[in-house]
């Protein structure tokens, strides 16, 4: 392997964290309220609502059912009203929240769901306001739970993120697409699924890691 | 203090309605420790929660001093539940908050300086003795431990309430035992009125002023917790107070009394003496006692002698030494 193919993997690393990380953020910036959104209006929850329950369900669920490769044809028109431009790992970006955004909400979802629903009485008794309850309770108790959620999304993404490949988006993907793929350079191909897989392992050693140590249920 | 004015509380599902609390007034007066006992489902942990709109009732009006709370706005009724401590079975602390941070959150809410919240956080660890868990997480703590830091937490903006649902009822007898003792100690030091919910005679023999029974969603009877203990007039209380009553007391025609004992020196032995003094033989048929303190607590059902001559002289005696017992009350 020359000197050019190094330098286009290092490239290809770089974009794809890049991509990763930038989606996993958006995700989650729309994701969390989005979630805590499904959580609190649901009819047991702390601020029921029937129709914003209804609605934000409605909507998560179609995105997500969406599969990703259609996801990413269909949404072009709002990636060039966005970014500009089609192709590239930051146009890439777009598609990548507008699919990871409502699975990040589920995941938020469920881990506040984790959150034992005594100790949201006993903040409800202790006079907390409904704000109160979400960023004093609801978050910090789920705190461990969305962490690997945290993980989970950003593995996911990743491997959405190699998929864009097929149409113009870069990162590793792309490399594996047009020279394992087009050109029947099966060395390079392995070269970077591994280095895919070492990324996944390294996001997911040091996520557990972290987890462990935050989490104070399991002193 | 607290006045319960016609509550009535449904719970309905699509295809059943359920009323949990039916048509309870009660009263609790400032200072007392007020018991509410009664068998799983009977309604009381619902009836708790109707005193700080934990849940709403259907119907009927809920008083905390003057204040109407039914019909107080969102914000009257946050200022109003911190005035009301309330502690749980489940102790319900939050895990992801070290012992002195979890007794701060309540202090956060009322808006306490940082400094202070500290200051009064350890105040509280130092009454229920848990000063040097102050770093620890709840899942570093036992069960009493975690209920002490719990009714620390409840106690922590000096309310007028403590609210305690099934406090004790995932404690073993010892650990029940302190915790009763520091919620009296409490309710002595502060004048704290404290409403406790229990399927426990003997917790609420052991600290309550009065009792109401509850069963399936009404109050069956109320009053001086010596006066119900002794002389249960309802079929619930009977059950609750003499457990296996059915079998002792199902010989009719025998003549029974129930002797009580409420807090006589356990280190006296009462029962031998009578027996021993007078030379009547008893027969006990049943008995729920502890010895709580150095004191006894419970119930004794004792079979008479026939002969009417030998049943005075031990009534005399219980009378002379100060025990209280009713006579053939069982019989039905």
């Amino acid at each position: 392997m020359n000197l050019q193919m190094m330098e286009l993997l290092a490239d290809g690393i770089k974009e794809t964290l890049y991509m990763t990380l930038v989606s996993t953020l958006i995700a989650y910036v729309i994701g969390i309220p989005l979630g805590v959104i499904c959580f609190i209006t649901d009819k047991n929850g702390i601020c029921p609502g029937r129709i914003i329950h209804f609605v934000t369900g409605i909507l998560i669920n179609l995105l997500r059912s969406v599969p990703f490769l259609i996801l990413l044809v269909a949404i072009i028109p709002l990636t060039r009203l966005i970014v500009g431009t089609t192709i590239g790992s930051t146009a890439t970006i777009v598609p990548l929240v507008v699919a990871a955004a409502p699975y990040v909400a589920r995941m938020v979802e469920s881990s506040l769901k984790e959150v034992d629903a005594g100790v949201i009485e006993a903040a409800k008794s202790m006079g907390s306001s409904r704000l109160q309850i979400i960023y004093k309770v609801l978050l910090p108790e789920a705190k461990p739970s969305l962490l690997v959620g945290v993980l989970i999304s950003m593995a996911t993404i990743l491997g959405y993120s190699a998929m864009a490949g097929f149409v113009g988006g870069g990162g590793l993907g792309a490399i594996a697409i047009n020279y394992g793929y087009y050109r029947y350079q099966t060395d390079i191909m392995f070269v970077t699924v591994a280095f895919l897989v070492l990324i996944v392992q390294l996001f997911q050693e040091l996520g557990i890691w972290v987890v462990n140590r935050i989490d104070k249920r399991s002193a | 203090m607290i006045r319960l004015e016609h509550i009535t509380k449904e719970f309905s599902s699509s295809d059943k309605k359920v009323i949990a609390v039916n048509d309870v007034s009660v009263h609790i007066t400032k200072g007392e420790i007020y018991g509410i006992i009664g068998f799983s489902g009977a309604g009381k942990s619902t009836l708790v929660r109707c005193i700080n709109l934990l849940e709403m009732p259907t119907s009927g009006k809920v008083y905390f001093g003057n204040q109407e709370l039914t019909s107080a706005g969102e914000k009257e009724l946050r200022l109003a539940r911190q005035k009301m401590g309330m502690i749980f079975q489940q102790f319900n602390l939050l895990e992801q908050r070290n012992v002195l941070k979890n007794i701060c959150y309540p202090l956060e809410l009322a808006g306490v300086s940082k400094n202070d919240r500290i200051k009064r956080a350890k105040e509280l660890l130092r009454l229920v003795d848990m000063e040097e868990k102050a770093k620890s997480y709840p899942s570093q703590l036992s069960g009493g431990q975690k209920q002490r830091v719990a009714i620390a937490r409840a106690l922590a903006t000096n309310p007028e309430v403590l609210l305690c649902d099934e406090a004790t009822s995932a404690l073993d007898p010892i650990t029940t035992r302190s915790i009763l003792a520091l919620l009296k100690r409490i309710n002595e030091m502060f004048g704290v009125t404290i409403i406790i919910i229990s399927h426990e005679m003997r917790v609420i023999e052991q600290v309550c002023d009065r009792v109401a029974v509850m069963s399936e969603g009404v109050i069956e009877e109320a009053g001086e917790v010596k006066e119900v203990f002794l002389n249960p007039k309802s079929e619930t209380a009977r059950r609750l107070i003499l457990p296996d009553k059915d079998e002792a007391g199902s010989d009719a025609g025998r003549h029974s009394i129930r002797i009580a004992f409420d807090g006589q020196s356990s280190f006296e032995p009462v029962f031998a003496t009578l027996v021993l003094e007078s030379g009547i033989k008893l027969n006990i048929l049943g008995a729920n006692t502890e010895n709580i303190g150095g004191k006894a607590f419970g119930q004794m059902l004792v079979e008479m002698p026939e002969e009417l001559e030998k049943q005075d002289t031990v009534k005399r005696m219980l009378r002379k030494k100060g025990i209280h017992f009713v006579e053939g009350s069982d019989e039905r």
